[in-house]
């Protein structure tokens, strides 16, 4: 099977290891990546932030980018949520206002085939068990997008579980906020900040070694409040743990 | 405490002091925890809750398409058992309604049930004006009222407050509006309740007109319908001689069958109970005759649109006037509990404040146009809804008219907003990132540079970007972005140590 790796603007950029650990990942599952290198953004920042209009090119260029493949993976629940619910939206508004089914009909294709990472693993790959190990504590931190917008449920968790070496432990107020929630991070920075301490509060009451999310965006947040903090947690990717073997380990 | 919160600064500002109180945020913190816990576990004990949310919603859209409808039916239910039905355009019209009755009555003084559309209109205030002295029965709207205060929950008004601040707003105000606290009270919760209920008694048994809202009203039998935990609302309702209820039009509901929905669904969203201990309902007057109805002697219901049709009239927006107000999404909202309710700068606070207010007010003040932006879009409001309100559906859209402006109705006229000031610097940063990712070269050159010269970039940033690094670090730039590792290992084929 031939996949095509979105990896998401942010995660291109600044955390290239999600990216690496995706696609060892994947091939060790057997599946062919494809980087489809004019890829960029999928517009969820100007969307949310109120510039529709700005986001609806992006999505365009989503959909010529992506449009041809059989499936497309993210491992950001955010930017899948983005593709999956926002562009069918959009579509209904450009229909709403009077230009037309177009704008629906150049999105579909790349609706219906996208999937986060987790899903893909889970529901199309039908694996649980990746083979991964990683001989760390860790407690587990689902993001609002891939909880309530995608409706992750717990796959991310069975594959943890699945994972030899590591131990899972639970999240006090898991299915909180962390407070990052885009430019909300900037625009709101003292509410988003309070957010943040809490969930880091909240994972140092585990003494797990590790904070597991499966998007980087909010990581980065809930990472940057820890070391200001100067907690010793680390925030590490979903991905990076599932790609962790015993020839290969991740840190 | 204000209706209008006029001069209110935009939400962060508002929620900066909020967040830094340390006792505020306690209280908060302890409140909306617990209820959120009890609520959960309401909910689940209904296996059928999924389709009592899919009906409330389908009753109120079918409401609000046909809402001309089914008020014309509702005015002559009440006409006919007796009542007076009056219709108020915005706030003004209505408190003025409201003052004239009071008036004809000869009296001075009113005994209020709890009701958040007489505080969407100020009417306390109003009536002060003109010499009418309104008191607050709700224990919780008592404590406000007592506090000089401004309620800062729709449910729960003094949510912000624990047990010592109330009893010493008990000791101190008490007095100058009636039966004074009694001795040495303490901050029992038995004392406290003992002491609001000497004190109110006196205003229940000397009051000759009662002012409500009302949580519902039956167009089919012109019924109106008043759900809560104490009992004083129903004091109000049945010992006044003259009752006023001020209701929103967005409050009806077609036929009294479709009450047994929300029966359900508005105790245990809001206070977690299985069913409400009061329900009251009356239907017109039981003055008037062969046709009369069971409600008080004299009975006037104000209708209120107040911004509400014109929030009707938005196709996305419209889906916030299906709201019971049971307040599930405040107790659920991180952003509300760390905020209080005092920063929304509305008596509808938390996500469907944030939603309802800069449609009913338009997004022309600082406030308005902020209200939209309090919010991190976590869904949790979406998901505890109990009319299934995609609060941050309407957020985002009202983002959008912040922004870029756009069609809305504004009394009733249709009117092209400009987009807001203040918003140029972030528009044109918008419009650059787009460009760039556009055009996938352009990334990558700025990826490029930025990689290139990581070992400049500092972790705290001076200027807007002080509101990410003051309080959390950057992570650090890295050596390659993925697409040039891709390029350069040909997707990890040639680098060595990957496996293939
Ligand atoms: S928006 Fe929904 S959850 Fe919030 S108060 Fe209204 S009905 Fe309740």
């Amino acid at each position: 099977m031939r996949v095509a790796l979105f990896l998401t603007c942010v995660n291109d950029t600044l955390y290239p290891d999600t990216g690496r650990a995706v696609v060892k990942l994947l091939t060790r599952l057997g599946v062919e990546v494809d980087f489809p290198m004019a890829q960029t953004c999928c517009g969820q920042a100007h969307y949310n932030t109120g510039y529709r209009h700005e986001a609806e090119p992006l999505a365009r260029h989503f959909s010529d980018v992506f449009g041809d493949y059989e499936a497309i993976v993210t491992p950001s629940g955010s930017c899948g949520a983005m593709v999956r619910e926002l562009y069918p939206r959009m579509g209904e508004r450009a229909r709403a206002e009077g230009r037309g089914d177009t704008l629906a009909a150049t999105l579909a294709p790349v609706v219906q085939r996208t999937y986060e990472l987790t899903e893909f693993l889970v529901d199309v790959l039908g694996v649980t068990d990746v083979g991964a190990y990683y001989p760390h504590q860790v407690t587990y931190h689902p993001t609002c997008h891939g909880l309530r917008g995608l409706g992750l449920g717990d796959r991310p968790r069975r594959l943890l579980q699945a994972v030899k070496g590591l131990e899972l432990v639970e999240l006090p107020g898991a299915e909180e906020c962390c407070g990052f929630g885009g430019t909300f991070a900037l625009k709101n920075a003292d509410v988003s900040t309070a957010m943040g301490v809490d969930k880091v509060r909240n994972a140092e009451s585990t003494g797990a070694e590790v904070l597991c999310a499966a998007d980087n965006s909010c990581l980065m947040h809930i990472g940057g409040t820890m070391t200001r903090a100067g907690s010793d947690m680390r925030p590490v990717h979903l991905a990076e743990i599932l790609a962790s073997t015993e020839k290969e380990p991740a840190a | 405490m204000s209706g209008t919160f006029v001069g209110m600064p935009a939400f962060p500002k508002a929620a900066h002091d909020a967040v830094h109180n340390e006792t505020l945020r306690g209280n908060l913190r302890h409140a909306t925890h617990t209820i959120r816990a009890k609520r959960a576990n309401a909910v689940a004990e209904l296996s059928d809750w999924a389709e009592l949310r899919e009906a409330g919603k389908r009753i109120k859209d079918h409401t609000l398409r046909h809402l001309d409808r089914y008020l014309v039916q509702l005015e002559e239910a009440v006409t006919a058992a007796g009542g007076t039905v009056h219709w108020a355009a915005d706030a003004d019209e209505a408190n003025r309604i409201v003052a004239d009755l009071v008036k004809a009555t000869g009296e001075s003084e009113v005994v209020k049930v709890k009701s958040m559309a007489t505080q969407e209109i100020g009417l306390n205030e109003a009536l002060e004006a003109e010499g009418i002295r309104a008191y607050e029965t709700d224990l919780a709207e008592l404590i406000v009222q007592l506090g000089k205060d401004r309620p800062s929950h729709i449910l729960v008004p003094a949510i912000h407050r624990n047990r010592g601040e109330i009893r010493d707003i008990f000791r101190k105000e008490m007095s100058e509006w009636g039966r004074p606290a009694p001795e040495g009270l303490t901050d029992t919760p038995a004392e406290l309740a003992e002491a609001a209920r000497l004190h109110l008694r006196e205003k229940f048994l000397r009051a000759k007109v009662g002012i409500s809202g009302a949580n519902f009203m039956i167009a089919e039998t012109g019924t109106l319908v008043v759900v809560e935990s104490e009992g004083n609302g129903r004091m109000c309702l049945t010992l006044p001689e003259t009752l006023i209820s001020v209701v929103g039009i967005e409050k009806i509901l077609p036929t009294w069958r479709d009450l047994e929905v929300f029966l359900q669904t508005l105790p245990r969203s809001s206070t977690a109970e299985r069913m409400n201990p009061y329900t009251s309902m009356w239907t017109g007057t039981s003055d008037g005759g062969a046709e009369a109805g069971d409600g008080p002697r004299h009975f006037h219901l104000v209708l209120l649109d107040n911004g509400r049709t014109d929030t009707l009239a938005d196709e996305v927006g419209r889906q916030a006037l299906r709201c019971i107000r049971c307040s599930a999404c405040l107790n659920v909202c991180p952003v509300y509990e760390r905020a209080g309710g005092h920063a929304y700068g509305s008596v509808y606070p938390g996500p469907i404040g944030a939603i309802l207010s800069p449609q009913l007010r338009g997004t022309a003040s600082d406030i308005d146009a902020s209200l939209p932006y309090a919010s991190s879009l976590c869904g949790a409001c979406y998901e505890v809804c109990p009319v299934a309100i995609d609060i941050p559906e309407v957020l985002v859209h009202l983002r959008e008219r912040v922004v870029e402006g756009g069609p809305v109705t504004r009394e009733g006229n249709k009117v092209v907003l400009q987009p807001a000031k203040g918003h140029a610097a972030e528009r044109a940063a918008m419009r650059a990132a787009r460009w760039a990712f556009t055009h996938p070269g352009v990334l990558r050159s700025g990826q490029r540079l930025a990689s290139r010269t990581r070992r400049l970039h500092p972790r705290t940033l001076p200027g807007p970007g002080q509101a990410w690094s003051g309080s959390r670090d950057l992570p650090a730039v890295p050596a390659e972005p993925f697409r040039d590792w891709w390029q350069r290992t040909n997707g990890g084929k040639t680098e060595k140590g990957t496996s293939k």
